[in-house]
């Protein structure tokens, strides 16, 4: 696979909280009827988690379901399984209106993972990290751009953002970790 | 020297540790806990600064952020911050601090005369001074007023420090950990509130821990105490310290400004964080400031409010004299003379300006001796200190009086409510005449989303000083009885043009009695206009003791009621904060986000010259060793038309459009039709705005029968989106499509010239021959084992190929290319030989040929526009009188006469001038370059009739008095039958 390259080619930084360049993910992007039937059985099929609620993330045994938006999943899986969980939704779907897109390379998830990453989070992030409950989905921004935001325990944070920007976030998260900043405030 | 160090406790020093600084190069002593002010009272000096305009000395006046006199500049080099106030400013050790505005020294400063020449400098000096001869203002009198004014230089180079924000969210924000602040705070945590309570202070309790008096049956620092253990305890409470209310913004944005490391300097830790906090409900708890006393000579250094005296007693044992001579209007003043009896300072006389002072406080200090003359007022004698004061009959006009000799006064005008952050967002004030101050009108506080107030007030800052409206003052022993003040806005009230000339309002800006009056008298009536014309109240304190005295020299003198007359504008922030805290993080790298292409790393290490694209950065060019940009520009122009380029084209927009409504959809975005195009072809179209202009262009491909993918310029994208998004979403809801910006999953790369065919059929695994895939056609596959998509699409008018691979494989395919095409001498090209390509080609661009005011027509692209189709946007609008105006410019290629490259922009003239007197205009350039493949300048451009003129010579006057010459002719240069492209 050395034809892979990853935006940040596996970068890290570790400050008073530890911030990473996450394994790339296989992540399809899905719009449709969030409420039909078939688009539950084709987000089951392919991840094995229920249709999230709003601002919710499901997990199965095969992948996440992230709520988006009111008509938006994402699915994220394992890469190598892409191109046949692809065609999977699209043909469990192909009689309702809908849009299944490979999306795994043009997002990048920084992981950020410590005791204060709800603290460094809220110095980039008008979201209230202090309140966020791990397993709510935020789309927000991030400094000056856009990105997805939640985490998985009260210690780690996922952060996704564009593969372009994805140094600039990777420069102002590691900023905000750097030692002496501490806050103290949550 | 003297020592004015007290043996008293100070609760905020420690006397056990020293700390060395120095002051205007000189070495000083402080101790632990000290602010730079205090460090050197205790040293014996009060002189600090002088003043703005008339350079007169100062000294500290308060012991606050309220400071208008005591400024310094503190640090050295990229560390230096001018206009610190040293009544705030904490020591450190090695601390440099040095005073501002005089030379050359503060003891010993020749810019002084300006005071002997006060009458001539009054307010407005300087409209009424230097208006003549107009020529003057630039060159000489501006830089001469720039050099003389101005408070503390700029730091030099770039700020060492870094700074950050930090977002917060509450219920209630408390700004104001003094007693009435602690109680709203404690009383909404136990409503089970997400508090958060804020302190500019290093301490909480406010003014109640230094004036005494008890609070509900306890001391208040024990009662402070208590309170504060418990919000402590309480999880839904975050309380901070060195954190600022700074300003109010709607909706509950609250700003509040924290010093982390400011006495810390070269610490590894941000020097100042700006807090962004939303806020269910905002309570200003900021308590009142005193207010100065407008006598003549109020201003030499010794001159301080009576509770910054009381300040300096208890909290650093310190005290600005051995003699203090207490001049007041109220009953609170004689807490300073306790604080000073209680101390060992001399106490020389009360001056009261009542008729009577009957309070109890009055009475206590009269008890222990001390005279108090009644009905009286001041003036201040001295020079650079305070050597004593005349007792003047408060009523009369000043003339004679006894001397009393002192070394420092403390003066009381009553206080005042901080209204800042209540006003800042519209909250409107109250006058309260027996008090004389403005104080928040509760029925009429700033709104919130809902309707409802969202900011209220408590304790001093609501006027309520005696906190007895918060019920704080429930002791057993009763509240004491105050007798009322007498408000004092000059002294003595009877004083001539020579006192009320010395009788200092506005301390910072030097505006002075005479100075408001005399705006008054020449029509500045109105209190903004005042504030402007004298400059009161508009310095760094912005006016935070000269507001109320000020407006009530002007009301007096306009005739009118302090309320009619009104106060000026708040503003935020409440005092200065750094301007790096509101960059925060935002600087260097991160400045600004900077989006990179897959390939961005590569383009980097070739030294490519950068040219920014919305926020991407494209290669310019790749200059080689010794090449300058414009000889790289041609060499990769020829490169590219004689054998094979390349081009990162990947932040070209990619925009998926699938549903059943989807042709429908974009029939009606794009111009042209779009519902006919065929499963595995390409179209180029045109995206107009509602009113017809044209906004982006690109090629569409149809991927399936309900799938387009639509490609639009690199800056382009995220706006094409958006519109679409809009649309969909707002006017033809009903329509079933679904669209996804899947720009940055791709890496795209335009293979390009006679050799891009056999350079990928070497790569391999696809039928690319002209059968195959023909011009303006797409095709999936494999290239070099890598999945992709094949586009056959020229902007440079040769052989072409966008191959489009997983952004995760731009890198692989790029090298593949670079290899296997070295045979053929391959080159990569910036976008500057991309114009130069599609220039030649009379291809038009985004930005060049359009500018939010052209429309199709204009550019000759009439051929893109359906007839068939009822509508799209824009059509209606392009049906406009002046969009189907004959006389609008259209485009045309230009060709100078004698080869060389038009001025970019430069307009042809006509016959005649306009009303203005301007030369008449028939056209201008949009795009011009030197073609290398024509071996002469080429140019776009939009002229009056242009397609109609072909063979006529313009003139387009050049910015340096030449006047180039170039024929009208078609913008098609090169293989117009587009031979090359179609192979």
């Amino acid at each position: 696979m050395s034809d892979l390259q990853s935006a940040l080619q596996g970068a890290r930084f570790d400050g008073y909280v530890s911030v990473f360049e996450a394994q790339p993910a296989g992540m399809i992007q899905l719009r449709a009827d969030l409420a039909e039937d078939a688009v539950a059985h084709a987000v089951h099929r392919a991840t094995g988690a229920t249709i999230p609620q709003p601002l919710g993330l499901s997990t199965g045994d095969r992948g996440e379901a992230l709520w988006m938006a009111p008509d938006e999943l994402l699915l994220r899986v394992l890469t190598d399984a892409i191109p046949e969980l692809l065609a999977d939704v699209q043909d469990d779907l192909r009689d309702h209106h809908h849009l299944a897109l490979d999306v795994s390379a043009m997002r990048t998830e920084i992981r950020v993972e410590g005791a204060a990453v709800r603290e460094v989070l809220a110095k980039v992030t008008p979201v209230d990290m202090e309140t966020l409950k791990p397993g709510t989905v935020r789309r927000t921004r991030l400094a000056q751009v856009a990105a997805a935001i939640w985490l998985s325990n009260d210690e780690t944070a996922h952060v996704l953002c564009f593969r372009s920007v994805a140094t600039y976030v990777f420069d102002v998260l590691s900023v905000s970790a750097r030692k002496g900043g501490e806050v103290g405030a949550f | 020297m003297t020592s004015y160090r007290l043996t008293t406790p100070g609760r905020r020093i420690v006397r056990g540790r020293r700390l060395n600084f120095t002051f205007d190069g000189k070495p000083h002593e402080g101790l632990h806990g000290d602010t730079i002010a205090s460090a050197l009272m205790a040293g014996g000096r009060t002189l600090m600064g002088r003043s703005f305009k008339y350079h007169r000395p100062r000294g500290p006046v308060t012991a606050g952020h309220e400071e208008p006199n005591a400024l310094v500049g503190t640090g050295t080099g990229s560390r230096f911050e001018p206009n610190q106030r040293a009544t705030t400013t904490r020591l450190h050790e090695g601390l440099r601090a040095t005073s501002q505005n005089r030379w050359p020294t503060l003891d010993h400063d020749i810019g002084a005369i300006n005071s002997r020449l006060s009458r001539f400098l009054p307010a407005g000096f300087y409209y009424k001074t230097f208006t003549w001869p107009a020529a003057f203002w630039e060159k000489v009198y501006e830089p001469i007023i720039r050099r003389s004014a101005g408070l503390g230089r700029p730091p030099e180079g770039p700020d060492a420090d870094r700074y950050e924000h930090f977002y917060a969210h509450c219920d209630l924000a408390v700004v104001g950990g003094g007693v009435a602040g602690i109680a709203a705070a404690l009383k909404a945590a136990r409503e089970g509130k997400r508090v958060l309570l804020l302190e500019q202070d290093t301490l909480w309790g406010g003014r109640s821990i230094t004036d005494g008096t008890m609070m509900e049956g306890e001391a208040p620092a024990d009662w402070t105490a208590a309170r504060i253990a418990e919000l402590e305890g309480m999880e839904n409470v975050t309380l901070r310290l060195n954190l600022q209310g700074s300003g109010v913004y709607d909706h509950g944005y609250l700003t509040a400004y924290e010093w982390v490391a400011e006495d810390r300097p070269g610490a590894d830790a941000p020097r100042h964080r700006l807090w962004r906090i939303r806020a269910g409900h905002i309570i200003t708890a900021t308590g009142a400031i005193e207010r100065p006393l407008p006598f003549a000579g109020n201003d030499i250094p010794g001159v301080m409010l009576a509770s910054a005296v009381r300040d300096y007693v208890s909290d650093y044992a310190v005290t600005p004299g051995r003699r203090v001579i207490i001049v007041t209007n109220n009953d609170d003043a004689y807490r300073t003379a306790l604080a000073l009896l209680d101390a060992g300072v001399t106490v020389p006389l009360v001056v009261d300006a009542r008729h009577e002072a009957a309070g109890e406080l009055a009475r206590q200090v009269r008890d222990r001796g001390v005279e108090i003359a009644t009905a009286s007022g001041i003036t201040a004698e001295g020079g650079k200190e305070v050597t004593g004061v005349r007792v003047v009959d408060i009523a009369g006009n000043g003339s004679g009086g006894r001397l009393v000799r002192c070394d420092a006064i403390a003066m009381s005008g009553g206080w005042s409510p901080v209204p800042h952050l209540w006003s800042h967002c519209g909250g409107k004030l109250l006058w309260d005449d027996a008090q004389g101050f403005f104080y928040p009108d509760p029925d009429r506080p700033p709104l919130g989303a809902d309707g409802m107030g969202m900011v209220s007030a408590v304790g001093a800052a609501a006027g309520d000083l005696t906190l007895s409206r918060a019920g704080l003052r429930q002791d057993s022993k009763g509240s004491l009885t105050e007798q009322p003040t007498r408000p004092v806005w000059v002294m003595p009230e009877g004083a001539g043009p020579d006192l009320r000339a010395k009788m200092f309002l506005d301390y910072q800006n030097d505006v002075k009695v005479t100075d408001v009056q005399l705006a008054a008298r020449e029509g500045f009536v109105s209190v903004e206009h005042a504030k402007r014309y004298t400059t009161l109240g508009m310095a760094t304190d912005q006016g935070k003791l000269s507001n109320i005295n000020g407006l009530a020299v002007l009301s007096a003198q306009v005739g009118n009621s302090i309320p009619q007359v009104g106060t000026t504008t708040f503003r935020p922030p409440y005092v200065p904060i750094s301007m790096g805290s509101i960059a925060g993080a935002a600087r260097g790298d991160i400045f600004q986000p900077l989006r990179r292409t897959p390939l961005h790393d590569w383009h980097e290490a070739r030294g490519t010259r950068w040219e920014p694209v919305g926020h991407w950065r494209r290669p310019f060019c790749y200059p080689r060793a010794g090449e300058d940009p414009h000889a790289a520009v041609m060499r990769e122009v020829k490169n590219a038309r004689q054998t094979l380029g390349l081009l990162d084209a990947s932040t070209l927009g990619k925009i998926v459009v699938k549903g059943p409504d989807a042709g429908r959809f974009l029939d009606l975005l794009y111009t042209n039709m779009m519902s006919t195009l065929k499963v595995g072809r390409c179209r180029y179209g045109l995206m107009c705005s509602e009113n017809g202009f044209l906004m982006d262009d690109g090629v569409v491909a149809r991927l399936t029968e309900d799938t387009f993918l639509c490609h639009t310029t690199s800056g382009g994208a995220d706006r094409i989106h958006a519109h679409m998004e809009e649309w969909l979403q707002t006017e033809w809801w009903d329509m079933q499509v679904y669209v996804a910006n899947i720009t940055e999953q791709w890496a795209q790369i335009a293979v390009v010239g006679p050799n891009a065919r056999k350079v990928l059929e070497k790569l391999g695994g696809m039928d690319l021959s002209r059968d195959a895939l023909p011009f303006m056609a797409w095709a999936e596959g494999e290239i070099a084992g890598l999945p992709a998509r094949v586009f056959r699409i020229s902007f440079s008018g040769e052989l072409s190929y966008e191959i489009a691979v997983s952004a995760n494989h731009g890198k692989a395919l790029w090298d593949k290319l670079l290899s296997a095409g070295e045979e053929f001498g391959v080159m990569p090209y910036g976008t500057e030989a991309l114009h130069v390509l599609r220039a030649e080609k009379g291809f038009i661009m985004i930005g060049d040929e359009s500018d939010g005011t052209v429309i199709p027509q204009d550019l000759g692209l009439g051929w893109a526009i359906s007839k068939r189709k009822d509508d799209y946007i824009g059509k209606r609008a392009q049906e406009r009188v002046h969009m189907t105006d004959p006389k609008r410019w259209k485009l045309v290629g230009l060709q100078t006469l004698d080869g060389s490259v038009l001025p970019d922009g430069a307009y042809a003239v006509a016959e005649g001038t306009n009303e203005n007197g301007q030369r008449n205009t028939q056209g201008r350039v949009t795009s011009t370059y030197h073609s290398p493949t024509l071996g002469h300048g080429i140019a776009m451009g939009l002229v009056l009739n242009g397609p109609d003129r072909m063979g006529e010579v313009l003139d387009f006057p050049g910015t340096d008095s030449t006047v180039h010459k170039a024929r009208i002719c078609d913008p098609v240069f090169y293989d117009k039958e587009g031979a090359k492209q179609d192979v």
